[in-house]
């Protein structure tokens, strides 16, 4: 009579973990950027650039660090995440090195300020903190839940974060800046993933609350004000301050976030027109008495009507960037020979995506909005496959806030919304977007490691060896 | 919660797919509109980022381009002799755009043009710096200054043609400007742009092509070649029958002869002495609509043209009455035409009765020099048989050799030719505009048909002004045009 040991023979299934895909993709994600800069340094100066050598190893030390960081702490992490990052974050690089070269945003550096500063070394260290921030999420958050502890410190980071810019100058109508130094954080852009840790958190505990107890009111169900309470609160001051701050971009954001974490929490419709009508509400409100908006209303309904009359210079630049998605065409006119720097102020910064359309012309569009989408696309399926509601929430947080961010940038750009002043997730110049993305991410790895991670191994019966066959 | 999870998926995925159209609409759809709209400064940019090409004038270049340093137009346009040649090449301003043959043949002379597509493949695998290709005129330099200098310091202009091609070969206009003191973008740009559009002496406009003028008498051989081509005078040397003073029809009006013995002058005597009684007579016997048939052969009412440069439309009206036809028979009334026009009505006389349609470009180059378009001459009507236009040629010449045009004569060539005034203002209050039209065909077959306007005649209102101011300048021209082509 043999003697089995252990009857279940349904076993953990090993899910493959796709690092190896993940290591491939790397390296396309590295390749590709780096080609772009060698096409820079060709059509601009017909030589190879100087750079090149370091840049690629530069791109590929950190690809290839965030990579082994994911291969050892988060094995079944979503393998797009990382190379799609890499690709952006590289190609990204490339653009604002490109902008540097341009004579004409030099001249006008120049003029201004006296003095021209190129920003791509800058964005190659912020890139480098980035991932170093990548890595230190994946190494310091074991689990995602652990965030779930935080909640009203969260909170209350946020808040702070968003109060702060109020006591620095304004720069360029918004008072979105911190300043230490010489460096100048966008807290905006770090409150963004702190709030949506708090909102997970709060609606996760509070979520049936919220979409039970409530009173029926106009065919709509109201949730009670101990409920809904605090976060309505938090939200308000976030979009007060953000209103007093002049960061339009960044309120509608917060918006978005807020709707849609409540909607998936509650699964109410209600929350949906609820947010609809409010953010009608506001946009009216604001626009009707601030200026710095009105502005920027006439200049979207019609870039180039304004041009004469307006004096804020942003009929300008929207019909400018309008006019570089024009001239890019379907191919576009090839990297650095295209005349996108003549958007001159923030070229760089919130107009990347100008320079995008034309010099790689629609094809090259369309493939940054793609990539954007996986990204997207790949945080709301890590939000789909997660096990526990607080990462749920979490992830789709943090995955719909990026694509509002990609929306509310590149559709003002594209004049397709009124410009609200944000930058393109990795691509745009700047410490803070890049900083906060790569966080971002890294907690979308996380959670989605956690997601794929197969179930352990269920414990031996202890009733395997006491069932036994009697035979008669 | 996954089932509102999906929803926001479709959102994102609905916010995606609404940047998409959108980047389809602005960079398919309008990518056009977009790239011509006139806020584009990469219009400008484009235009001199590379070495423009050249026009090209007796295989020299009249214009040029200089590197200057700027960081959002790279090239300068410059200007050999630029006063006497802007009627020609129009002006290519970084600030103020192009016109002419700068801006019609701009593909060609920034390198853009799909002509050159080929060039420009070939040009980025040699890894050539992108050049513009050039534009050859049929000018002829000689004749040209000829023209410019015998203007002076008047207002006027000179056209000249080859009759047997239709070749242009002079076009001056005074009082000139210099393209080359606007061709930037600086304040010094803006002022001597602005300086020229207040100038009361619209030293812009091209009197050659776009002024029209009242013809005064030089429309006389207009209506002679109607009043031959409809059978109106069989014998150039017969008695027409043409009262002292002669009325106009319908009217109490009497018509003003300025010469003498012009009662029943034959057509012949009439055009030398230029008889204002007989081609008012002439004109209204020929009848308006046939007037208008031969005036519109030679090329009036046509507003189209082009040489490429468009000419404005000379007039010879449609809807007249009789007595208006009388005037206008002898370049009244509200016949007026470019100095281009006279040029082609003389061309055609020359030419036996043919008219050539007149034209500047004689090729189009690319950078290396290949020739991608020549322009082949082409006939563009036949407003006199040859027959008549033999007769006339036969008048003209007697007109310089013995009456009005004598200051035209050139030894040992035979010239043809026709004085006017026309008389200009209210009750011809302003001072009139002197006008010599001719043509001279050397012993070698060479051929060059002249109209010259010179605006401020300060001399009596008289034939003879024609003759005095106008004819030695057209003299001066068919002579360097039959010099060059010894």
């Amino acid at each position: 009579m043999s003697v089995v040991t252990n009857t279940t023979t349904i076993g953990a299934i090993e899910a493959p973990s796709r690092r190896n895909t993940e290591l491939m993709l790397l390296a396309f994600a590295v390749a590709i950027p780096v080609f772009a800069y060698i096409n820079v340094g060709l059509a601009m100066d017909g030589e190879l650039p100087t750079g090149v050598l370091g840049y690629g190893l530069g791109l590929g030390l950190l690809a290839g660090v965030a990579h082994l960081v994911v291969r050892k702490f988060a094995k079944y992490a979503d393998p797009l995440l990382l190379p799609l990052a890499t690709l952006l974050n590289g190609l990204g690089l490339v653009l604002v090195w490109r902008l540097d070269q341009s004579p004409r945003l030099i001249a006008r550096a120049e003029t201004l300020f006296g003095a021209f500063s190129p920003d791509a070394p800058k964005q190659l260290l912020y890139s480098a903190i980035g991932i170093a921030l990548f890595v230190a999420v994946l190494l310091i958050l074991k689990d995602h839940r652990i965030l779930q502890r935080y909640t009203y410190i969260s909170m209350a980071v946020a808040l702070l974060l968003l109060i702060l810019p109020m006591f620095f100058p304004s720069v360029n109508g918004a008072k979105i800046w911190i300043s230490l130094g010489p460096f100048s954080i966008q807290p905006g852009e770090f409150a963004k993933i702190i709030i949506a840790v708090f909102f997970s958190g709060y609606l996760m505990v509070k979520r049936d609350a919220l979409a039970l107890a409530s009173r029926r009111f106009m065919g709509l169900y109201l949730p009670r004000g101990r409920d809904l309470g605090p976060i309505l609160v938090v939200w308000a001051i976030s979009i007060l301050i953000l209103v007093f701050e002049t960061d339009l971009g960044t309120s509608l954001l917060f918006f978005g976030l807020f709707v849609i974490m409540l909607y998936v929490a509650t699964e109410r419709t209600s929350w949906i027109v609820f947010g609809l009508l409010m953010s009608a509400a506001g946009a009216v409100g604001v626009a009707t008495f601030e200026p710095h908006v009105q502005s920027r209303v006439n200049a979207w309904l019609d870039p180039f009507a304004c041009y004469s009359t307006d004096t804020s210079g942003a009929c300008e630049q929207i019909s400018n960037a309008i006019m570089s998605f024009g001239s890019g065409g379907t191919l576009g006119t090839g990297l650095g020979q295209g005349n996108s720097d003549l958007i001159g102020f923030a070229a760089n910064a919130d107009f990347i995506l100008s320079t995008v359309g034309e010099e790689l012309g629609l094809a090259g569009m369309m493939a940054f909005l793609l990539i954007y989408g996986l990204i997207v696309e790949r945080g709301v399926r890590t939000a789909l496959a997660a096990r526990d509601p607080f990462g749920k929430l979490l992830a789709i947080g943090l995955s719909g806030a990026f694509a509002i961010q990609v929306f509310v940038v590149a559709g003002g750009v594209m004049g397709l919304i009124p410009l609200t002043g944000m930058t393109m997730p990795f691509v745009a110049a700047g410490g803070s977007s890049v900083i906060a993305n790569w966080a971002l991410i890294g907690i979308l790895i996380r959670i989605s490691d956690t997601a794929r991670r197969p179930a352990p191994a269920p414990a031996p019966s202890p009733d395997a060896e006491m069932t036994q066959v009697v035979r008669p | 919660m996954n089932k509102p999870l999906r929803r926001i998926a479709i959102f994102c995925g609905l916010l995606v797919l609404a940047l998409m159209v959108r980047t389809n609409w602005l960079q398919y759809v309008q990518a056009e509109d977009l790239n011509t709209n006139s806020k584009n400064k990469r219009i400008q940019i484009e235009r001199y980022a590379s070495e423009r090409g050249n026009i090209i004038v007796d295989g020299k270049p009249i214009t040029g381009s200089v590197d200057s340093n700027d960081e959002y137009f790279k090239y300068k346009r410059t200007y050999v002799n630029g006063p006497m040649w802007a009627p020609v090449t129009g002006y290519a301003s970084q600030a103020y755009d192009a016109n002419q043959i700068e801006k019609i043949e701009d593909g060609i002379l920034t390198g853009n043009s799909d002509q050159l597509f080929f060039d420009r493949t070939m040009a980025m695998f040699t890894g050539d710096k992108k050049k513009g290709g050039n534009v050859v005129t049929t000018l002829n330099g000689a004749a040209q200054k000829a023209a410019y200098d015998g203007l002076g310091n008047k207002k006027g202009a000179v056209a000249a043609i080859d009759p047997k091609t239709g070749k242009i070969l002079a076009l001056a206009s005074t009082p000139s400007y210099d393209p080359a003191t606007f061709a930037g973008y600086s304040g010094k740009d803006e002022k001597a742009w602005l300086a020229l559009e207040r100038d009361k002496d619209k030293p812009k406009l091209n009197r050659a092509l776009r002024e029209v003028y009242p013809p005064g008498s030089t429309f006389k051989v207009v209506t002679a070649a109607a009043a031959l081509e409809h059978g109106v005078v069989d014998d150039i040397d017969a008695a027409t029958d043409t009262p002292e003073p002669f009325l106009l029809p319908t009217t109490r009006v009497p018509m003003v002869n300025h010469a003498n013995g012009c009662k029943n002058a034959s057509l012949n005597q009439a055009l030398k002495v230029s008889c204002n009684s007989v081609f008012a007579n002439l004109g209204d016997k020929v009848t308006r609509d046939k007037m208008v048939e031969t005036a519109q052969k030679f090329g009036f009412n046509n507003p189209e043209i082009d040489i490429p440069v468009r000419a404005a439309a000379s007039v010879y009206d449609k809807a007249m009455d009789r007595p208006q036809n009388s005037l206008s028979s002898i370049g009244q009334f509200n016949t007026a035409t470019t100095p281009l026009q006279m040029a082609m009505v003389t061309a055609a006389i020359a030419n036996d009765g043919k008219l050539m349609k007149p034209y500047m470009i004689d090729q189009l180059e690319a950078p290396n020099l290949d020739v991608i378009e020549k322009t082949e001459p082409q006939e563009m009507s036949r407003p006199l048989s040859q027959k008549n236009a033999q007769l006339l040629q036969q008048m003209m010449e007697n007109v310089v050799e013995n009456g009005t045009g004598g200051n035209a004569k050139i030894d040992d060539v035979t010239v043809g030719g026709k004085t006017g005034t026309a008389q200009h203002g209210e009750n011809n209050s302003k001072n009139p505009y002197a006008w010599f039209i001719s043509y001279a065909k050397a012993a070698d077959g060479s051929t060059v048909a002249v109209a010259v306007v010179v605006e401020d005649s300060e001399a009596k209102r008289d034939d003879i002004s024609g003759g005095g101011l106008a004819a030695p300048i057209a003299k001066d021209v068919m002579q360097a045009v039959l010099d060059s082509k010894k």
